[in-house]
Formats: structure tokens, sequence, C-alpha cells
């Protein structure tokens, strides 16, 4: 028995602790926002990205004596957190940004199926969520309703965009005819893609002969490929993640298939170069921007991160950036740090200039009307081939 | 030739599943433990080869032998450390202790590597084209090399006299010291083997599917379980047969069904299988004396 | 400054409230009503707590979980500890009735009324759990063991592939945009009651059935020990319960896809019940309590936290393979006659003793 009062007495020490921890209040005058990253899982490199360019973010502000808000200057302290590239653990950390951290606004999470069950989450409990990189469209569509939200914005173009913008490069500039596609059933920017890219291959005359599917984890491809070779495809679109390309294309060369890869904005990693190797090249996909026409304010970002962090910044990086820049804009306008206030603030903003182009919102919709871009896998690098227009 | 193409894949996956399934039903047929971290002891052989490939640039073979010689070290000492002293605590503990070890190793090279990695290909990427089906030089390795343990496990368990300790273990651990035989020395050896086969699929898995991470073992070492299973728990050879079962049945789902289907098919053949043949293919019910 | 002083106060209190448990263990544990005062209190701070926001809204949300978290070790420990099978496929029945009741409350529930429906929902995702471990209980009069472990994590696969496969249901994606219907007093209503229940079971003629299981399965048939009904029973209830705390969960996290409910959590569950002791209510109720507080506080420890906990488990198991509570258990959860009966037992066996000695 006496061991059982030890175990209860830790057990109320620890919660006690909490309590008190939960309950500490800073005396400086900060604005807490949050940051919801994958930075452990299946996608690292977006996490860190993510992160590193967030940090980038803050610190310029911080050094140059906090951000002006209604005339008091304010510190930013960025809660980060990490969703591990689980779903559930992504809404149990917004759930704690919000209610422990008591952000007055989340940007993240980037993979769409990181960001749409938060989203709800951020939607109804009426805090403004900017996320970078998904570019699902259900993320800021209430699924309930199916009117857009009020609370929900992104820093890119969104899938109904790309999807036909990269069947119309397939079957324009690349010449395809024959086009199959595998994607990932459990990554909701996967299966949106393939919606849309096949809706748009079809209306324009062009046929989808495979349209194969796996499951997240799955390492072997060797089924789906064979069944792909099969059907003779001048093209394969793989609207997948970076981390599955190479493997992808790997066994495809393997099993002797010699048609032209093309991919979603989720390739965009060096990461995929390094893991693809040779086989990699050649290979197109679209992204989000393209360091190699960066314009002056894009230049000074990567001029930035490059000396902080001496890499060049992807996709995720810039659109992180930019989310930051659009969400210290919006505290600005709105003159106090008021959860409601910045929300209204950023959805009043016709037009931002960022490093990854101008973002011009529509009334009432959180997605920014934005060109994307082209890249071809040159020479072991990501290499700019064209833009395109809304 | 599609199909020719597809039972090519089979036999790969097959092989590369019977490795591991064999040193799962080793382990249990001598001790009874089902044995959690052996999918991760796969995974910790994969990254160890990746190690010595990437930083110290060795070649394939002293790749091979230093990875399997560790993995099968560490086993042997997970063994020791972890698993003897619960050699008399009801068997639920020792799979709890399983289950924590297998965590901790994923986690502990989650610290090092929380990226995924790519291994480098040390084989010569020789394909064989017949007649429209690619062969690859990887293939027929792992599946000749998988042909091969088997063939020396088989040979080992009956035909030596420590085959014959581990086959008397599994059969009545108590009488065995009494014969003069050192029971902490066979299983020491039993783990050897097991984690020793475990490992040499971890290195050729990683060579075929270049890229691993921390938590490829879980799902790989669930499923090398259900080919022990299905084969005969305890049985070699149902071991291997189990694992070309399972990996038969998992292309062929693949081949006319979406692949979200793969899981569902596999596992609810197994159950509908276990219902009617509980103790596996080869397996023997066993006695139970009342 | 005002910060330390404040915490040496709360923990010298605190230590003297637990030397005065210490010294008085025996009169408390012998006080039934204290008991039942207890869980007046209890019941009392679960309005209070969410309605005055004593605790902070993320320590509020840790406790409900720490309450589901008792559902479901408790609801194991039935069929791993009573019952002394290996099932680890406990998540399978939670998803189960997380689903049944999301869909429930999303879709034929008119949504205003909610929360006058969810009780219904949590019941209904319950029995369609117990309903569903039937298929698991079949196989189970055959084999023992290691094939009922295969078993119920080949139903955990199933489950969860089933699920991914059935996009109206949200497919691999899950369901996103559940209504917060989980309330602390909602919780420890639940919490409350499936300890109530189950231990009322465990105490019963079913319950000495499920016990006798676990020692001789041959023995007690010959006892006239009906042992499929039995395992019907011990299964049922066991995966209702399960399928009450999914539903819980699901309306606490808003949000739930097929990968919560793999295999790792089922894990989890299993690591609940074996640390807290086997057999003992007691005993899941700790470990649950532990494991979840634990967790969080090592959160700030990143990465270490998940290398740290397996470590603990495996010295835990090492040293006590029993769990921390053995097969021990809380003297308020056992009833009269149970406590009666060991007493004369140990005054007969002092008796004896004292005879054999002389």
């Amino acid at each position: 028995m006496k061991k059982t009062v030890v175990v209860l007495l830790v057990t109320m020490l620890t919660i006690m602790s909490m309590v008190l921890v939960g309950c500490k209040s800073s005396a400086e005058l900060t604005i807490p926002i949050g940051l919801n990253a994958e930075l452990t899982g299946g996608l690292p490199i977006v996490g860190a990205s993510c992160k590193n360019a967030a940090l980038l973010a803050v610190k310029e502000v911080n050094d140059a004596g906090g951000l002006d808000v209604g005339g008091k200057k304010y510190q930013i302290k960025l809660f980060i957190e990490d969703n591990a590239y689980k779903s559930d653990q992504s809404v149990a950390v917004t759930q704690k940004l919000i209610t422990q951290d008591n952000v007055v606004a989340i940007i993240g999470p980037n993979a769409s199926a990181m960001a749409i069950p938060p989203s709800e989450i951020a939607e109804t409990s009426k805090v403004l969520m900017i996320s970078p990189w998904s570019t699902n469209p259900a993320t800021t569509i209430d699924s309930k309703t199916g009117q857009p939200k009020k609370y929900v914005f992104r820093a890119c173009f969104i899938d109904t965009f790309q999807g036909k913008l990269d069947a119309k490069f397939a079957m324009e500039t690349l010449g395809a005819k024959r086009i199959a596609v595998m994607y990932d059933v459990a990554d909701d920017a996967g299966v949106g893609l393939s919606k849309y890219f096949k809706e748009t291959v079809e209306q324009m005359g062009g046929n989808i002969v495979a349209f194969e599917t796996y499951t997240s984890g799955d390492k072997d491809f060797s089924g789906q490929l064979t069944k792909i070779k099969q059907a003779n495809p001048d093209l394969i679109y793989l609207p997948v993640m970076y981390n599955y390309v190479p493997v992808q294309i790997k066994q495809a060369h393997a099993l002797g298939i010699t048609a032209k890869f093309l991919g979603s904005d989720g390739w965009a990693s060096d990461e995929l170069i390094k893991l693809g190797g040779k086989d990699v090249e050649g290979t197109f996909h679209t992204a989000h921007y393209a360091p190699d026409i960066a314009t002056p304010i894009a230049q000074n970002f990567i001029k930035a991160y490059n000396t902080a962090y001496s890499s060049v910044p992807d996709d995720v990086a810039a659109l992180t950036y930019d989310s930051f820049g659009m969400l210290f804009e919006s505290l600005k306008t709105a003159g106090k740090v008021d959860r409601q206030a910045v929300r209204d603030a950023l959805a009043n903003m016709a037009h931002y200039e960022g490093v990854t182009g101008t973002l011009q919102f529509k009334e009432g919709s959180g997605d920014p009307i934005k060109s994307a871009v082209i890249l071809e896998t040159k020479n072991g690098k990501f290499v700019y081939y064209a833009t395109v227009q809304p | 030739m599609y199909a020719v193409q597809q039972f090519i894949n089979i036999l790969q996956l097959g092989s590369i599943y019977g490795l591991i399934a064999l040193g799962y039903t080793m382990v249990y047929g001598i001790i009874r433990l089902i044995n959690f971290a052996h999918g991760d002891l796969f995974m910790v052989a994969a990254f160890i080869s990746y190690i010595l490939a990437v930083y110290l640039k060795l070649p394939f073979i002293p790749t091979l032998l230093i990875s399997v010689v560790f993995v099968a070290m560490l086993g042997m000492s997970i063994e020791r450390l972890a698993y003897k002293p619960l050699r008399q605590a009801p068997r639920v503990s020792v799979v709890i202790t399983a289950l924590g070890v297998g965590l901790f190793l994923e986690n502990f090279v989650l610290l090092f590597y929380p990226y995924p990695q790519v291994v480098p290909t040390l084989l010569p990427t020789i394909n064989w084209n017949l007649g429209g089906v690619t062969v690859s030089f990887l293939h027929v390795l792992i599946v000749g090399l998988a042909l091969l343990l088997m063939l020396i496990l088989d040979l080992i368990v009956n035909r030596t006299m420590v085959g014959m300790a581990m086959r008397a273990i599994s059969w009545n651990k108590t009488i065995v010291p009494l014969m003069g035989v050192s029971v902490d020395k066979i299983i020491s050896i039993t783990f050897i083997l097991g984690t020793g086969l475990a490992a040499i699929a971890g290195v050729m898995y990683s060579q075929a599917f270049s890229t691993i991470d921390p938590y490829m073992g879980i799902l790989i070492g669930w499923q090398a379980f259900i080919c022990a299973v299905i084969g005969g728990i305890g049985n070699i050879r149902g071991a291997i047969l189990g694992a070309f079962i399972l990996a038969a049945v998992q292309i062929l789902v693949v081949t006319f069904l979406p692949s979200t289907y793969r899981d569902f098919i596999t596992f609810t053949l197994l159950l509908v299988f276990l219902a009617f043949r509980p103790y596996g293919i080869l397996g023997k019910p066993p006695i139970e004396k009342v | 400054m005002k910060m330390i002083k404040v915490e040496t106060e709360e923990k010298s209190k605190a230590w003297s409230v637990a030397w005065y448990l210490r010294d008085h263990w025996e009169a408390i544990a012998n006080n039934k009503p204290i008991l039942s005062m207890l869980l007046v209190v209890g019941f009392a701070l679960s309005f209070a707590i969410p309605q005055f926001n004593l605790v902070n809204t993320y320590i509020q949300i840790i406790i409900m979980y720490i309450g589901i978290n008792i559902i479901l070790a408790t609801s194991l420990n039935i069929v791993n500890g009573y019952m002394g099978e290996f099932s680890v496929g406990h998540a399978g029945f939670m998803a189960v009735g997380a689903y049944v009741s999301s869909l429930l409350t999303l879709h034929v529930f008119p949504s205003s009324l909610g929360f006058l429906f969810f009780p219904l929902a949590v019941i209904a995702g319950g029995v369609v759990a117990a309903l569903v471990s039937l298929i698991v209980a079949i196989p189970s009069f055959k084999t023992r063991g290691d094939y009922l472990a295969l078993i119920t994590l080949a139903f955990t696969f199933i489950v969860k592939s089933l699920i991914e496969n059935i996009e109206a249901i949200g497919g691999p994606r899950g369901i996103v945009g559940i209504d917060k219907l989980t309330t602390m007093p909602w919780v420890f209503f639940w919490t409350v009651l499936s300890l109530w229940v189950i231990r009322n079971f465990i105490y019963s003629n079913y319950g000495r059935g499920v016990l006798s299981l676990r020692e001789d399965e041959i023995a007690s048939r010959l006892m006239s020990v009906n042992t499929r009904q039995t395992k019907f029973l011990a299964f049922a209830l066991s995966s209702f319960f399960a399928g009450v705390a999914g539903a819980l969960f699901a309306h606490l996290l808003q949000y739930i896809s097929p990968r919560v409910f793999d295999t790792v959590k089922s894990c989890d569950i299993l690591v609940m019940v074996y640390l807290g002791g086997i057999g003992s209510i007691a005993g899941s109720i700790l470990g649950a309590t532990i494991y979840t507080v634990l967790l969080e506080i090592l959160r700030p420890l990143g990465m270490f936290r998940m290398v740290l906990m397996p470590l603990l488990l495996v010295f835990l198991m090492i040293f006590r393979p029993r769990g921390i509570m053995g097969l021990r258990e809380l003297r308020w959860f056992v009833p009269i006659q149970e406590l009666n009966v060991v007493k004369r037992w140990r005054r007969r066996k002092k008796v004896t003793d004292a005879n054999s000695a002389s």
C-alpha cells in the first residue's frame, strides 16, 4: 500500500506542476504565433524548410525592434509544434496552440493531409490559420456547408488550377497522348490532383491508360508498375510527395519502363535529386517559385536564407516566409493583437507582394490567385522551364 | 509475359519475407516468444549497411558481413539483457518487453536519422530481358541467397547436434539441462541465427528498395509473423511456404484490384484460414495434457 | 520570486497530505463511504472545472484523455488480465465505436440537438463494437494464446483497411469536422460507469468463470463453466467499452482516420494495462493515468521522450513483470463478501500455522 501512496503522490505532484506551468504568464509585450510543421515523420525536409523560414521571418522582425502594432512595439514569440506527419497529432497540436499557448494565429501545416483536419478546428475556434503549401481545395472549404471558410487562408495556388495546368503541359508541351497516373490514396493532395488531371486530360481528348493507387507507407510498387508497363503509356503522372518519387521511378526503370515522368509541387525538394540520382534526370514538375528567375524581393530573401542556413530556400520556405509576411502586414493593419481583428485585416488585404509573386485574394476567398512555374530536372538540379498564368 | 513478370516479383518479395519469417519461427519454436523487436533488427541492419556504404565506402560483401555480424550480436545481447531475466515470468511480460525493445530501437535510430536515407547501390545493375520479362541481377541474388540460407538452416536444425538441442528445447525445456546441454548457449545460438537471417534480409531489402527509414521494420515484422503462422509457427519449411503464399496474395491482389484492398483481402484470408486450420499448413496442434 | 514561493508552499502541502494518507491508509481503505464521497466530489468537479476554467483548457483536454484511456485500459484488462488471453486488437474495436458514433452525429442526428443525442451515439458505438467482437470471439474457441493474438491483430488490420476502402466514410483520409460533444461530465460519467460495470462483472459468477478460464480452460469446463458463453461475454463487454471510449475520443479530437487506430494504438493500450497491473482495476486506472501524464510531461524532451518511455517499460517488465499493482486490487473495489472470505482464510491460516508450529 505504501507503494501505491507514493505513486499517487507522484501523479498528484505532476498534475499540480502542470497546472502551475499552465498558469505562468509573461510580462513583456509579445505576440504569440503558432507554427504547425512536419518536423519529424515522412516529410522532414518540408518541416525543416518551414521552420527555417519561420525563424528567419521572426528574427528579421524582432531584430528590427519588434512589430509595430497600434503604436506599440511587440516581440514575436514563435511556438513551434511538430505534427510528425500524422493527421491526428496535427489536430492535437493545433488544439494545444489555440488553448494553451493562446496564439493569435497559426501558420501551417504544409501537407494537405495534415492541414485539412486542423483547419476545421481553426474555423470553429475562430483562429486565423494560414497554410503555406497545402494545395487541396478542401483546406479552405467548410466540409459541412461547402462555403469557403472564414478563418483559413493559404499562400499557394490550389489543385484545381494545378491539375489542369499539369494536364495541359503533359499533352501540349510534352506531346503525350497515352498517360498513366499513380497516386497515394491516403494523401489528399494526390487524390485531388489526380482527379482534376484526369478530367482535363479526357476533356482534351487524351487517354488515361492506367490509374493506379497505393497507400502511404508502401515501398513495393512492382505490382502497380507492372500493370502500368502493360498499358504502355507515353507519360506517367506522379502527383506524390518527394519521398516516394525516387523509389517509384527506380522500380519503374528496373522493370524496363521508358515513359516520361511528370510531377506536382510535392516534388519540390532537393532531397528528390539526392535520393533519385540519375533516375530522376529529365523529369518535370510544377512548383511555386524558381530561384533562377527571382524578383528583387525574392533575391533578398534567397540571400538572407542562404546566409543563415547555407542552402537555397525551396518552395515551402518561400511560401512560409510569405505567409509570415502577410500575417505581419495584417497585424499592423489591425492595430491590435486580437484574433478577430487580424483575421479581418487579412481578409480585406487585396494583394500582397511576396517572394513567390503577387498574391491576390478575391472577396470572401482564402485562396490567392497565383501563377505557377514548371521546373525541369537537368544535370542534377532543378532548372526553370516555363511560367503558367492562371 | 505479364504474369511471368508478376511471378518474379512474387519470388523476390517472398524471399525477403521468408528470411525474416525464418528468424521469427525459430525463436518462437524454441522459447515460445513472439519477438516483436525482430522487424526492428531488420531495420537496424539496413541502417548499418547504409552507414558502412556511405561513410566507410565499403563494397557489398564486407558491408553484408559486418552488418550481419553486428545485428546478430545485437540480437544476442538483447536476449541476454531483456529476455533471459524473464524466463520464469508470465509469457506476456516477455512479449511486452519485446514490444518495448522494438519501440526503443525505432526511436533510437530516429534520433540519428529522422530523415529517410538512400542506400547506395553496391551491386551491379544488370537487367536481363527474356522475351519481355525483365529480371535483374538483384532479383536473382535475393532469391538465390534466400533459398540457399533456408537449405543451410534446414541442415543445421535437422542434421547437427546444435540443431538437435534446439529441437529438444522446443519439446521440453526443463529436461534439456539434465542431459548436459547448456540451455543458455543454445538459445543464444538460436537468436544469433534468427537475427542474422533478418539482418541479411535487411541489407538485401535496402539494396532492392533503396530508401530506408526507422519505421520500415514494423509492418514487415507483422507480415513476417503472419507468414510464420500460416506455415505453422515453429516449423522452418512452413515459414518459407507461408512467406511465398503471403507475397503471392499481396501481389495478385494489387494486380486485379486497387491496392487499398491489399491489406483487407490479405488479412481476411488469414482470418478465414486460421478459422479452419488454426495451426498453420505444416503445423501440429500442441498436445494439451490435462 | 512569487512563483517559487507558491511552488514550495504547494509542495509542502502535498507532502503533508501524503504523510497523512500513509499513516491513515488502513482506516481509509476500510472505509467504504469514502468512495461514494469521492465520486460526488469528482462529479461536482467535472462540472466546475470547465465552467469556471479552474485549469487551462489544454489540461482539461488531458484530463479527458486520461478518462478515455482508463476506460480503454480497464476494458482490455478483462480479456488480457482476467481472462489471460493476449488480445492486440483493442484499437480495432475503438475504431468501430468512433466511426459509428461519428457517422451518427454527423449524418443521422440533427446537429443542433447533437448534445442530446450524444449518449445514444456513444451507446450505439459500443453496441456495434460488441457485435463486431463476436467475429473475433468465434475463432477464439478453437485457439488460444499466440494464435488469438494473431487473430486480433488481423482484425485490427481488417478494420483499418475496410475503412480505408469505403470512400463514403472518408476512406484513408478520415472524417473531419466532428462536433466537440465530449465534455468532462460525460467522460467522468462513462469512466465511472465502465469501472462500476466491469468491477461488478469480475466479482460475479461470470467473472469467476473468466478467472477460471485463465487458470485452466479444460478444468473449468469440467466444473460446468460454460466456456463459450463466458468468452462471448468477456469479449463483448470488453469491446463495448472500447467502442464507448472510441466514440468519446472521436468527439474530443474532432477528427478520426484509420491511421489513428493502428497497431501502435493497440500497443499503447497494452502498455497501459501491463504497466498498471493485469487483473486489477486500480492497476488499469494507475497505468492509464501514469502513461498519459508521463507522455505529456516528457513532451518537451522531443524525440528523447520516445526513447525513454520504452526503456522505462522494459526495466519495469524485468523488475516487476506483473505491472505496478501486480494482481492486487484496491480494497474499495473489492466487494465485502470477498474481503470477509480473505479475512476468514487468513485467520484460519494463522490458526493452522500456530497449530503446526507448536
